[in-house]
This record gives structure tokens, sequence and C-alpha cells, in this order.
């Protein structure tokens, strides 16, 4: 890039960039102070200053119970897929055997068919396994669409991950498996934390599948919000929003904290 | 004989000369398989075995019926439509912010990273309810243009269009933008200069060489927003308006109201199978890994 | 075809190798690594695999470690087969050229992890991990993560964590390449300073053949998967067995031509007009056929410019225009063009008052007969 345009180029970028920042960021966050109002509907800007939306949304039953329940199903859904996901990423990325691409793609898959055909597929097929509405169905269909997420970041650990140092391991006196628990696995770990929290996320904001997967007594958060949010805005979504976005995000910044920790 | 056969020979034995070996590791991934296959491909293709046989014999019945009557095929039309309209205006917003991530400074570049990737992983819904705050009647956007006096009824943003790609572009953005910058990234400042060395003004140089050399990224973006787009539910179902109605749409209508499983699988399929068409004629112009490997992991 | 007659390979009767290789060869797929490699490697020897990259002494190497079963042959290690044994055990000890530190480790946890493999007590552990920091003169050094440590140093630490288990045999694999000159020559004094205390064996691979003369008793040349020759540094420089060799090793003149044995000793090399004469002793040690395209080498310090009009007995001579003249501090380096516009070079010492050769100047160049090795030439001119 070279000097002679810079400035006036530079002011046009960087306001284009505002605006685009303000574009992305600025939806979300207004939902933010909405969620504090005093009055008795969303309204813009927000009036006075009150915390009964977010005491409304723990102590009304609908609400808390979704709560409960989407962090039990999140928690177990990132629980299965991190061991799935970290099997897999170690045998796609150390295993040889015929098909291994196609292992590959499989793996991959969820992040490519649209999750509305995902959810009616797996609908239609849970109902039949009588697992539809319950716990172990909707975790289920979490992990299938956590699984790539857990597989990429476990995946891109190993392959960044000195090679030689097994070998090292190997030639001090640790056979494989003692080669793993105590040079692979430590390596590794922030991959894996990372794919947990990235699986955890994933499961935590799902509402497509789980809308199909759930029933009026077993409900996730995301799932009651969309049935509050098609008919009475009450300001309880607002709080729930702020919720969820609070949530991921601390979880984001503690992935990001896990990176800088990393040893290699 | 060079590390480069031996590294060869390690991942494809066969292909240098060995038997095809299969190690001990290979067995680790055998769980996901397994488990991809019950939970996930079994039931797509349980679905595809329905929207032939439900109702029984239905055959392609299924599929003539959406394919004969003009208002479903004006939803999948518009779908497409739907989509392509976000692919431009992510597009639009998505080049220059990327070019912008490549010029500034690391710390800044972080941050501009940061931006688009947070609300990358807030929920959908989250968003699109945003959005629908924004711009209802009574939303943030109509209460400032009044309060200002710019307009005094309120304009009519959500049940539109303009409302669905307002939405929809702000949650595919990242999926354009990582990519083109991914690519951008790769550029070497050199060649504009050594352009400008020659004769090149900075505009020219621009058109002339940054832009053609970034196209990689801005195909694997336009592809990833356009077949995401397709499949999209929660966005228009909140924001747009009847005319709006996206395919998805159609299908959980089909299902959870008028329980035509028969129907609403054979546009499931229809859906996944037009997906695919698109990822495959683009995997013959675009590396596929270029698409799907960014943004997760990057720092 | 090798000089190993100018070296005895076979350790003296009683005296049994710490490594054999045998007929050791490996394939990839139709490429062919190393090809029939025999080697025998004394106790407490220092021995060098040299050679260009792609030569396939690295295969060897790792070869030797396990990481990589061969294709035929075998691999003894102080009088064990170890052919098919895995790496982990087969107690050698490894230096990898980008170190190979656990990076989730500490300095001194590195060295202690061979010693935790072999369940060794923590208080043998603790004491043996000190004695080999201070083995590599970082006994303070223990606490820091290798991120924290410098090149230099991070080589040491390998070394210390390839000792501490006292292995049999030591394998290094190109250690110093990564580091810079100064750095490297003091890596070098201290890795043959650690191996003699420790009396180990040493297996060490190199492309840089001044490092390898500095520090080995012998040096296997590998070229194209074979041991082209195995000797002493002295032994490669002074009596190089191939024209790969001569060039290889050293800086090296190649004047190349026909030879005639000229009846019982020695011979003629012939070319265009000029003739020179081999001496009985270079002849009688390389088994060029009389006729054959052969090449005389002849290392630039041999070489001399005659003073004009001298033609002393016992020289080869030629005519020569001096090309360019370099100042190379104590010597001076002659590059000048034979009639046939063969570049060659001239080393002296610099006589400080010695008339200084001009550019373009003709003279005469000279060298002893003995001085000239003859190697046969493979690409026949």
């Amino acid at each position: 890039m070279t000097e002679s345009w810079r400035q006036p180029r530079r002011i046009l970028m960087a306001a284009l960039g505002g605006l685009t920042v303000f574009y992305l960021l600025a939806p979300t966050l207004v939902i933010v102070p909405m969620s504090f109002t005093e009055a008795e509907i969303l309204s813009f800007p927000p009036q006075g200053f009150s915390l009964q939306w977010y005491e409304h949304m723990l102590t009304d039953t609908q609400w808390s119970t979704s709560i409960v329940n989407s962090l039990i199903v999140a928690v177990l859904t990132a629980a299965v897929a991190t061991v799935l996901g970290t099997l897999a990423a170690l045998g796609l990325s150390r295993g040889r055997f015929p098909g291994r691409s196609l292992v590959n793609g499989l793996v991959l898959s969820p992040l490519i068919v649209p999750v509305v055909v995902i959810a009616i597929g797996m609908f239609g097929l849970f109902v039949q396994w009588k697992i539809s509405g319950s716990v172990l169905g909707l975790v289920l269909a979490h992990t299938a669409l956590a699984l790539p997420f857990v597989v990429v970041n476990v995946g891109t650990s190993l392959q960044t991950m000195d090679r030689n140092l097994e070998l090292a391991a190997a030639n001090l006196g640790a056979n494989p498996r003692r080669s793993f628990m105590h040079i692979t696995l430590p390596i590794i770990l922030p991959g894996v934390v990372a794919g947990a929290i990235f699986a955890f996320i994933t499961s935590w904001d799902e509402v497509v599948t789980a809308i199909f997967l759930t029933t009026a007594r077993f409900r996730t958060l995301p799932v009651e919000m969309w049935e509050q949010v098609r008919q009475v805005v009450d300001p309880t979504v607002a709080a729930v929003s702020t919720t969820l976005l609070v949530v991921t995000t601390g979880l984001l910044l503690l992935l990001v904290f896990v990176r800088r920790q990393a040893p290699a | 004989m060079t590390t480069a056969d031996e590294a060869r020979s390690r991942t494809w034995p066969s292909l240098v000369g060995g038997r095809p070996r299969v190690n001990r590791w290979s067995v680790l991934a055998l769980p996901a398989v397994v488990f991809l296959v019950a939970v996930f491909l079994i039931p797509l293709l349980a679905m595809t075995l329905r929207s032939v046989n439900d109702p029984p014999g239905a055959g392609l019945s299924n599929y003539q019926q959406f394919f004969t009557q003009g208002a479903y095929v004006r939803v999948l039309t518009n779908t497409f439509w739907i989509a392509l309209l976000a692919t431009v205006s992510c597009l639009v917003i998505g080049y220059p912010f990327a070019y912008l991530m490549t010029i500034v400074s690391g710390r800044v570049a972080g941050l501009l990273l940061i931006a688009v990737l947070l609300p990358f992983w807030s929920s959908l819904l989250v968003r699109t309810f945003a959005w629908q705050v924004l711009l209802r009647d009574t939303g943030v956007i109509n209460r400032i243009l009044l309060d200002l006096g710019v307009i005094s009824e309120p304009l009519t943003l959500i049940r539109t269009t303009l409302g669905v790609i307002l939405g929809m572009s702000h949650i595919l953005l990242p999926f354009m933008v990582l990519p083109i910058y991914a690519v951008m990234r790769r550029i070497d400042p050199e060649f504009s200069r050594a352009a400008a060395n020659l004769g090149a003004s900075p505009a020219t140089a621009f058109l002339r060489i940054f832009v053609p050399l970034s196209l990689p990224g801005v195909l694997a973006g336009c592809l990833l927003v356009f077949v995401l787009a397709l499949g999209f539910y929660i966005t228009p179902a909140l924001l747009g308006g009847l005319k709006d109605q996206m395919i998805s749409q159609l299908i959980v209508q089909q299902i959870q109201q008028r329980l035509d499983w028969g129907f609403g699988t054979a546009m499931g399929v229809l859906l996944v199978a037009i997906t695919l068409a698109f990822l495959f004629a683009a995997s013959r112009a675009v590396r596929l890994q270029d698409v799907f490997g960014s943004g997760i992991g990057e720092d | 075809m090798t000089a190993e007659a100018m070296t005895p390979t076979r350790p003296a009767a009683g005296e049994r190798p710490a490594l054999v290789l045998r007929a050791l060869t490996k394939h990839f797929g139709s490429a062919v690594a190393v090809d029939g490699i025999d080697l025998d490697v004394r106790p407490g020897e220092f021995l060098t695999l040299l050679g260009p990259s792609g030569s396939g002494k690295t295969t060897t190497l790792r070869m030797v470690a396990g990481f990589m079963a061969p294709t035929s042959g075998s691999i003894e290690i102080d009088g064990s087969d170890m052919t098919r044994v895995p790496p982990h055990r087969r107690d050698v000890g490894m230096v990898f050229q980008n170190y190979a530190l656990f990076p989730h480790m500490t300095a001194a946890e590195n060295v202690a992890f061979p010693l935790r493999m072999r369940r060794r007590p923590g208080a043998e552990i603790k004491k043996r991990v000190g004695e080999a920091l201070d083995l590599v003169k970082l006994g303070s050094f223990g606490d820091r993560y290798p991120r924290q440590l410098s090149g230099g140093q991070q080589q040491r630490i390998a070394l210390a964590r390839a000792v501490v288990f006292e292995p049999r045999l030591l394998l290094m694999d190109e250690p110093l390449g990564a580091l810079d000159r100064k750095l490297r020559e003091s890596l070098q004094l201290e890795i043959i300073r650690v191996s003699r205390e420790l009396g180990a064996t040493v297996l060490y691979v190199t492309h840089d053949q001044e490092e390898a003369l500095v520090m080995s008793d012998r040096i296997a040349i590998f070229s194209m998967g074979r041991i082209e020759q195995l000797g002493s540094g002295a032994d490669l420089y002074d009596r190089p067995a191939s024209l790969f060799v001569a060039d290889f090793i050293g800086e090296s003149n190649i004047l190349r031509g026909r030879y005639e044995v000229d009846g019982g000793a020695g011979g003629w090399m012939t070319r265009d007009e000029t003739r020179w004469r081999v001496g009985a002793a270079s002849a009688g040690r390389s088994d060029v056929a009389s006729g054959a395209a052969a090449a005389l080498v002849v290392r630039p310090e041999r070489m001399r410019v005659l003073a004009d009009g001298a033609t002393p007995d016992g020289l080869n001579t030629a005519d020569a225009t001096v090309d360019e003249v370099l100042y190379l501090g104590p010597d001076i380096k002659y590059q000048l063009a034979l009639p046939w516009g063969q570049r060659i070079s001239i080393r002296e010492p610099r006589e400080l008052d010695a008339r200084e050769l001009a550019r373009g100047e003709r003279v005469r160049i000279g060298w002893k007969v003995e001085d000239g090795l003859l190697v046969a030439d493979p690409a026949s001119a």
C-alpha cells in the first residue's frame, strides 16, 4: 500500500469499518439496557432501572426450568461431544486407513446440511425410537451438531504439534500409551478445552432441532424464548437474551484465556 | 529417499508402493463414525425414504406436488432470491471490512476480528430478536427517527424483505469476512508496491492486482453465505412477511402443522440436494478447506 | 570400490563394536533411500555420517533410533539385535535438530523424563538430573521452560536429556543446524567434551563438512544411499577414493583427462596437448584402468605459482592466466584460468616481500607429482 493515497482513503475506510462494527455489535447490545426497564413492555429508551425481569426469569417456573434444562443438555452435550470428537480427531490425524477423507467429510457434514432438515430427520426417527422429547434425544442431536467443532479444534492442535515430540518421548523410553498421557494429551489440552467450550455454546444456543425435539413439559431456554417471541414480547425475553449473551461471551473470554496459556 | 517421499509413504502407503496398512490409531475414529451414522445419517436416509413412501407407494408424487404448484415454486425461487440478496449485501459490507482488517495494525485487526467473531458465536435467536426489536413499528429505529423528527409516521421495516436481509446479513457477515480476510492476508504487499513502481495509479493497482488476487476468498465467502442462507429458518420467520417465506419455513409448516410428512420430507430432501449441488459445483472452483477451515481457532 | 582398506572398519580382535549395521536397506516404494549400508562403530568412537541432503544419512540414523523399520538388513547395538525392537526399548540417546524439548515441562522435568519412564526412585532422579544439568553447564536453569531459553541453551538441555540415562549409543541429527556460526563452534566443542567425559559412542549426522572434520574420529561419506568412503578426516582429505569425496571434503582442483599406465610405477594423465605425471602411490591406491577417463585432484594449497623460468624436477606444471586475487588474511588465494578455460584456485601463505600478481598476468603453476590424487571420472568427457 503506497503512501500517496493514504489520507482520504484511510478516513473513508475507517468510517466504513466503524459503521460495520456498529452494524455487527449494536443490535445485540441494544437489548441489554432494555432488559433493565421498569416498564411492562419493551421500549426504547428503557424507562427506569429494575431487575424485575431477571427476577421473573429466575422465579417463573417455565423460564427457570428451561434454564436448568438448557444447562443439563449443554453440559452433557459438551461431555459426549468432547470425548467422541477428541477420539475422532486422534483417529483422523494419527490413523492410517482407507476412506480417511470420507470419514473426515462425515464428521464435518453436520455443518453443511441445513439444520431444518437435520431437525425433521431426527424428529421423524427419534419419535419412532421413543426418545423425542427427552434429554437423551436432544443431547444426541446437539452432540451431532457440536462434533465438527470439537474435531476441528482438537485436530488443529494435533496438526500444529511438533511430531518430533512424540518421537522424542518414544526414544526416551515412553511406550505409546505413556507417550500419549504425558506428552500428547497435555499439549493438545487447550484444543480439547476449546472444543468443549464450542460444544457447550452450540448446544446452549441451539434452537431449531430443539423446537422439534422438545415438548411443552421439557423445554430449553431458546425454545421457550422462541415461543414467547412470536406472541407477547415482555421484557423477560430481553433479560433472557442478555443472560444468553453473557454466558456465551464469558465462555469465549475463557477460551481466549486458555489459548494464551497454551505451552506450545 | 527425500523426506517428502517419506511423508507420502506414511500417508498413502498404497500410492508409494507399500501395502495399505491400517494402524492402531484408526480405531479411535470409530465411536464418532458409529455415532454419526446412527444419529445423523440414518435419520436423513429415513427421511429420504419417507419422502417417497408417505403416503405408502407415493413414489415421486410428493416431488411432483411441489413442482406443479405455483405457490410452492414461488417459495423456492424466493429462497434463491433472498439468498442471493443476502450474499450480495454481505459482499458489499464484508469486502471493504476485510480489506480494512489487512491495512490496520495487528492490534486493531485483532479487535476487528473479535467484533466479527463475537456475534458469530452469540445465539442466532437472540440476534434475530434484537433485529425484531430494532425494526418494529414501535421499535428502536422508528423511535429514534420519530423523536428526531426525520419521519412523521413509522417506517414499515419489519415483515419486509429488507428486514430479512438486514437480519440475515448481520448473521452471515462473519462467513463472508473470514474467508476473504484469510486470502487477503496472504497477498504480498510487495505486489502493490511493484505495480506503483511500474506506473500504476493506486486505484489501478488495487483493481488490477489486489482484487483479482483476492477472488478465491470472495468466491469461498459467497459460496458459504449463499449455501447457509438457503437453509435459514428463524430469521425469515421472525423478520419476514408472507411473500418472503423461505423453503425451510414451508418444511416446518408441513411437518409441525399439517403433519404431512411425505411432502415435508420431500422438500427437505430437495433442500439438501440443492445445497449439495451448489457445494459440488463450487468445489470445482474453490478449495473447500478454505471455506470451512477458517474462523475456528484463528487467533 | 571404497577405500576401506585404508582404515580398518572391523575393530581390533576382542573389542565388540558398539553398533553394527549389516546390509541395511530402506526403500520408499520404488525409491531407494538407503542402499545396503555396512558399518561397524567402535565403542567410544565419534563417527559422523556426512553427505548432502537426500543422501540417506538421516534415514539411516532414524532406523538406528527405531523410528523407521528397515526394508532389509540388520542393526546390532552392543551385540544385541535391535532391528525389530520398538524405539522406546532401544535405550539409545537422541538429540533432534529442532531439540524436541517438551514445551509443557521445565528443563529439569524434560531431563527427568527418561528416568521417570524407567521408574527410577525420586531421589535418584533428582541427583542425576542435577548432574546432567551441571554437565552441560546449565545447573541453575532447571526451572525454566524451553520457551524461556535461547537456542543454544535448548540444545544443551536436549543433550543433557539424551545422556542422563547413560545410553550405550548417542545419536545426533544435525543438532547444530539451526544455530549461528559462533554458537555452533562453541557447542561443537561442548558436545565433544560431554561425549568424552561419558565415554559415549556417538553417531552424528551433518551436511557440514567442516563440522565433521572438527568433531569426528571417523567420517562416513554418504551419497545416494551408499557409503562412498569411510575413514578419518585426514584419510578423506588426503586420499579421497572418488571424485565425489574429493569434491565434498575441502576444496579441490579437478583436472580431467585420460590415464595411461607407464610400466609398473604410476602413469600419465593426458589432456589435449598437456601431460602430467601420476605418482606410483596414488596410482596404486586407485583402481582406474589404463585408458580410462580419469581426474587428478589437487588441493589448492598444494599448488604454487612458479617463479619465472623455473621448471624444477618432480613437478607437474601448467600455464595459467590470473583471474582474481583474493586476500584472506594470512593467506592469499588466486583464481586462475587454464588454457582450456577451466578455473582453478591456488592458496598460498602471504610472503611479506613477495611480488603481488596482477589480474591478467600469465604465469606458470606447479604441484608435486605425489600431491596429484588419481580418481575415476564417472562423467567421462
